[in-house]
């Protein structure tokens, strides 16, 4: 692709014409304020903190949406811009809850982040501010938007990435909010609670019920691994407290998921810690199955196997594998039919 | 017009007129006609401006003279049939006299130069016939077959003419880009969304010359391209509407619209997209989305719709004034255009006069005329003789300015520099009655409502903005307020998606600009001038002029006027609840606010 040369506060950065002033910014390490921008979906342009000043441009430009262009030179951090961005978050705060506190996304939240950056302790501008009920209708995502900032985020993201539209908004003005075609409940929406507006939403306007109270995001321990349900193999980071699993969470533009997930991998993971879960193989003795090492288990099977061969040949053996597998699994399974074994008789559960 | 030796009578039947019960005034005309065995003409036609003077009759005599009449109603109808049908001129009656412009309202016309008004009130807008006796189609035609699009942008950009929707964008240099876009597919819209309360002369000219707009829609699609239009009209105009869809079915019917119109291989054809009336959706990309059947909200530019538009094409958006100048244009030459006006804004400009002015109506003057000469000349200066005190230019987006700068010409920049806008024409006048905050309060109270609430600075600001007017306005206002105000402003202004938010403040930074008196009256006096502001005025009785007839106390809707019968009234203000009802009810004129 064509390359584009510009500047940006003094810095002279290279980069290709279909990136815009945010992306050129974050990759030459020049931080730019950001709300309503996931870069997961289309830019909004809606909250205007990132806005920068653009020499020969007629006004401000949200850095967000506006694209990158040969010759630009970008100022991101003047005191006008600072000022503007301090109006636009005593604003926000303006009609939000000052409940940090006791809040579910303290340390997880853009709104906070930016309060903190532009030391906004009180806004100069109080006035009537929203109380909506919070809205519980289903066992796994809770709506406060009380706490909404209208950056549009979970509306795109379910729109966009989804390909669902359960959101968009509602009202006009001071009084536009999020909301469900007549406000129906999730439930009864084709919502697929896959929760990918919970993870989009910068406050703590959407959250997940099922990690509700039950750590902050300093106490967990992030372990990354790969979701366990479907060949995809998405990156998923377990929120680990005292042992436990509280939250699952996808990093974002990491592995084939680029931070999407589905409901299984979001949500799936309660079987971790279910009492009946399996921990160990089960070898049956005298028709009872009981508690078996995988040396033990392992062995068996690998007798039984080379049994079955030795008496009617290689197809006598066929393997089935599964969906819950993933891709690698699933190829060393075949490899070990055709190349070990030598039979062709492979299958997978989610071919049916 | 009347062609075939008979008198003709032309009833005024826009939406003002029949606001002003003009249905009834045809119904007595084809009903007196027929009973008295008149041999008349009876025809009607949209709005000449005489918008205060609706419902009107305009008679025309065999030998080519004609007289306006106002304020008619149907018992007055028999008259006017007598006189129209002897010729006698009813001088009590008339708004205008073609042979005399000195009578009645004459020096209404007189003072205006109408280009994009010129068939108004004179054809009948339900006939394509009538357009094209006086002319129309043939721009179309010129253009269509001798002219090549590169020319047709070309005469555009030499008449100077800007687009009227507000933002003043040289209209031949808009086209250009779009002529210049690639695509496969491209578009034409007609922005017909009129949303800013006291603007309608968009309406006005689709209710009284929908022929002349989509001529100019014909010439522009075919200058950039495009071969399908949209008329973007606000479901409130349902006249318009109706007339709209007459005059597109005759369009179609002679091959000026659908494909090989004008015996060219040009296709272009129209449809009407009705808004369901948020002014938000004016604003070109929310437009945009409305059409495609998404929720109406801007979103940021670049792209521009000239390269992604309407169903990501490439997209031409004029409004309803510019595009029925374009037509003239077409066919009198961008240069005749250019003669009028000043350095960079050039041809005419339709105001909606409105407010405290002698004669509200449209008014479409040459750029460059003073703002006095638009109020004074033309619209007949302020009402019951009262002083002018400010005129808000350019709708609620507008600024407001005081008697000092009515020597501003109308002309972009210049009117720019003053703080209001040019907008889309809207003027509204206010006198020595009207309190400069409590306007500002009323104009952002439009705004905040309709703002989409999509960015913070709009939706959240002038919210703000709002309540703390409104505190001032109910006499808290805080010393601080001042300061908030302008900083929420320039915030606001610089910040906003949008021009809706872009624009919002204006009214404040104006009136913050040249009646800050009044702020701080209300502020640290607790004292609102103009006596508007309930929570800041009493009402009082003079005592040496009150008769005690006691007119005033039985009005008084909470008996707060007491006193004994001939002796002079007295007002208790812990009761007054300062509706002000009295005020005009006493006959001595005695009662006063303040
Ligand atoms: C809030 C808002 C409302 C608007 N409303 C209208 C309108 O009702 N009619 C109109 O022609 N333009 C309106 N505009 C301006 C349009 O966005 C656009 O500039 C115009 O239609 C372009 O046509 P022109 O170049 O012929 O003026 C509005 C703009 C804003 C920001
Ligand atoms: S859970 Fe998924 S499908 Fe449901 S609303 Fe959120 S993003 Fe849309
Ligand atoms: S609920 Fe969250 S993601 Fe959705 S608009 Fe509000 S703040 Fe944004
Ligand atoms: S400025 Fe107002 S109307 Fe325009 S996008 Fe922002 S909220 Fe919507
Ligand atoms: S992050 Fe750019 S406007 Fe919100």
């Amino acid at each position: 692709m064509e390359q584009v040369r510009l500047n940006i506060d003094g810095v002279d950065v290279v980069t290709t014409p279909d990136r815009t002033i945010l992306e050129a910014a974050r990759e030459a390490g020049i931080r730019i304020p950001s709300l309503c921008y996931d870069q997961r979906m289309d830019p909004f342009g809606a909250c205007r903190i990132c806005i920068v000043e653009v020499e020969g441009a007629r006004g401000l430009l949200p850095a967000c949406a506006t694209r990158v262009t040969d010759g630009m030179v970008v100022r991101t951090n003047t005191e006008e811009l600072r000022r503007i961005r301090r109006t636009i978050v005593e604003l926000l705060l303006s009609d939000h809850p000052r409940d940090c506190m006791t809040c579910e996304s303290a340390g997880n939240c853009e709104l906070q982040d930016l309060a903190y950056e532009y030391g906004v302790k009180e806004t100069r501008f109080p006035g009537e501010e929203h109380h909506y009920e919070a809205l519980a209708d289903n066992p796994l995502i809770e709506r406060d938007y009380t706490k909404c900032v209208l950056c549009g985020r979970c509306i795109r993201i379910c729109r966009e990435v989804q390909g669902v539209g359960v959101y968009d908004f509602v009202n006009r003005g001071f009084e536009a909010v999020p909301g469900t075609p007549y406000n129906r409940p999730l439930t009864e929406t084709p919502c697929e609670f896959c929760g990918q507006c919970v993870s989009t939403c910068p406050t703590g306007a959407i959250i997940s019920i099922p990690s509700k109270g039950k750590g902050r995001p300093w106490q967990v321990e992030k372990v990354r691994t790969t979701c366990p349900y479907c060949g995809c193999g998405c990156q998923i980071d377990l929120h680990v407290r005292d042992g436990e699993i509280i939250e699952v969470s996808s990093p974002v533009m990491v592995g084939p998921g680029q931070g999407n997930l589905c409901v299984k991998g979001r949500y799936g993971y309660a079987f971790v810690h279910h009492p009946d879960r399996l921990t160990t193989p089960l070898v049956r003795k005298d028709g009872e199955l009981v508690p078996a090492s995988w040396e033990e288990a392992l062995g068996m099977v690998a007798e039984r196997i080379r049994g079955a061969m030795d008496d009617k040949g290689p197809d006598a053996v066929a393997f089935l594998s599964s969906a819950r597998c993933t891709n690698e699994e699933n190829y060393l399974l075949q490899k070990l039919a055709r190349a070990v074994v030598g039979t062709n008789n492979v299958d997978h559960c989610a071919r049916l | 017009m009347s062609g075939n030796g008979r008198t003709k009578l032309v009833l005024g039947y826009g939406t003002c007129g029949i606001a002003a019960g003009a249905a009834a005034v045809k119904e007595a005309l084809e009903r007196e006609v027929s009973a008295g065995g008149y041999d008349l003409d009876l025809d009607i036609a949209g709005c000449m401006g005489f918008c205060f003077r609706e419902p009107i009759v305009e008679v025309f005599y065999p030998d080519g003279k004609s007289v306006v009449y106002g304020d008619l109603n149907p018992k007055k109808v028999p008259q006017l049939l007598q006189a129209a049908a002897s010729g006698e001129v009813l001088e009590d009656w008339v708004v205008r006299r073609s042979d005399d412009t000195a009578a009645g309202e004459g020096d209404f016309l007189a003072n205006q130069h109408r280009i994009v008004l010129r068939n108004c009130g004179n054809i009948n807008p339900e006939s394509i016939d009538e357009y094209i006796a006086v002319g129309g189609y043939e721009a179309a035609r010129k253009a269509l077959t001798n002219m090549t699009p590169e020319e047709v942008i070309d005469e555009v950009s030499r008449s100077g003419l800007r687009g009227r929707g507000g933002a003043g964008f040289p209209t031949g240099t808009k086209w250009g880009f779009a002529r210049k876009a690639r695509g496969d597919q491209k578009y034409l819209v007609c922005n017909a969304d009129e949303g800013d309360p006291g603007a309608f002369m968009d309406r006005s000219v689709l209710e009284g010359d929908p022929h002349a707009v989509i001529e100019g829609m014909i010439i522009a699609g075919y200058a950039i391209g495009a071969t399908q239009g949209y008329i973007y009209c606000r479901a409130e105009y349902p006249l318009a509407l109706k007339r709209l869809e007459i005059a597109i079915t005759a369009c179609r019917e002679r091959g000026f619209l659908g494909e090989r119109i004008f015996g060219t291989d040009w296709n272009f054809d129209i449809k009407i997209k009705k808004g369901a009336g948020a002014f938000v959706c004016g604003e070109e990309t929310a437009l945009i989305a409305s059409i495609e059947g998404k929720r109406g909200m801007p979103r940021p530019r670049p792209p521009f719709p000239a390269n992604e538009g309407l169903w990501g094409k490439p997209t031409n958006i004029n409004n309803v004034e510019t595009l029925a100048a374009v037509s003239w244009i077409i066919a009198n030459g961008g240069d005749k255009y250019a003669e009028l006006g000043t350095e960079k804004s050039k041809g005419t400009k339709v105001f909606c006069l409105a407010g405290k002015v002698r004669r509200s109506g449209l008014a479409e003057v040459p750029m460059g005329y003073t703002l006095r000469q638009v109020i004074f000349d033309v619209g007949g200066g302020v009402r019951e003789g009262k002083e002018f005190k400010a005129v808000q230019l350019g709708g609620p987006s507008g600024g407001c300015l005081p008697a000092s700068l009515l020597d501003t010409p109308v002309d972009y920049e210049a009117i720019t520099a003053t703080g209001a806008i040019m907008g889309s024409g809207g003027m509204i006048v206010a006198d020595s009655s009207t309190c400069m905050v409590d306007l500002a309060r009323y104009f952002l109270s439009f705004t905040q409502a309709e703002s989409c609430g999509k960015c913070v600075p709009c939706r959240l600001g002038t919210k703000r903005m709002l309540e703390i007017l409104t505190r001032i306005c109910e006499g808290k206002g805080e010393p601080e307020d001042l300061e908030r105000l302008e900083v929420l402003a320039a915030d606001i202004k610089a910040a906003s998606l949008c021009a809706l938010g872009g624009t919002a403040p204006n009214p404040v930074l104006t009136t913050l600009k040249y009646f800050r008196n009044e702020y701080e009256d209300h502020i640290f006096n607790r004292k609102c001038t103009a006596g508007v502001c309930p929570a800041l005025i009493t009402v009082k009785i003079n005592q040496d002029i009150c008769t005690g007839c006691g007119a005033c106390a039985r009005i008084c809707p909470v008996e707060a006027i007491s006193g004994e019968k001939k002796e002079p009234h007295s007002i208790d203000p812990d009761t007054c609840i300062r509706c002000k009802l009295c005020l005009s009810r006493c006959p001595e004129e005695a009662i006063y606010a303040e």
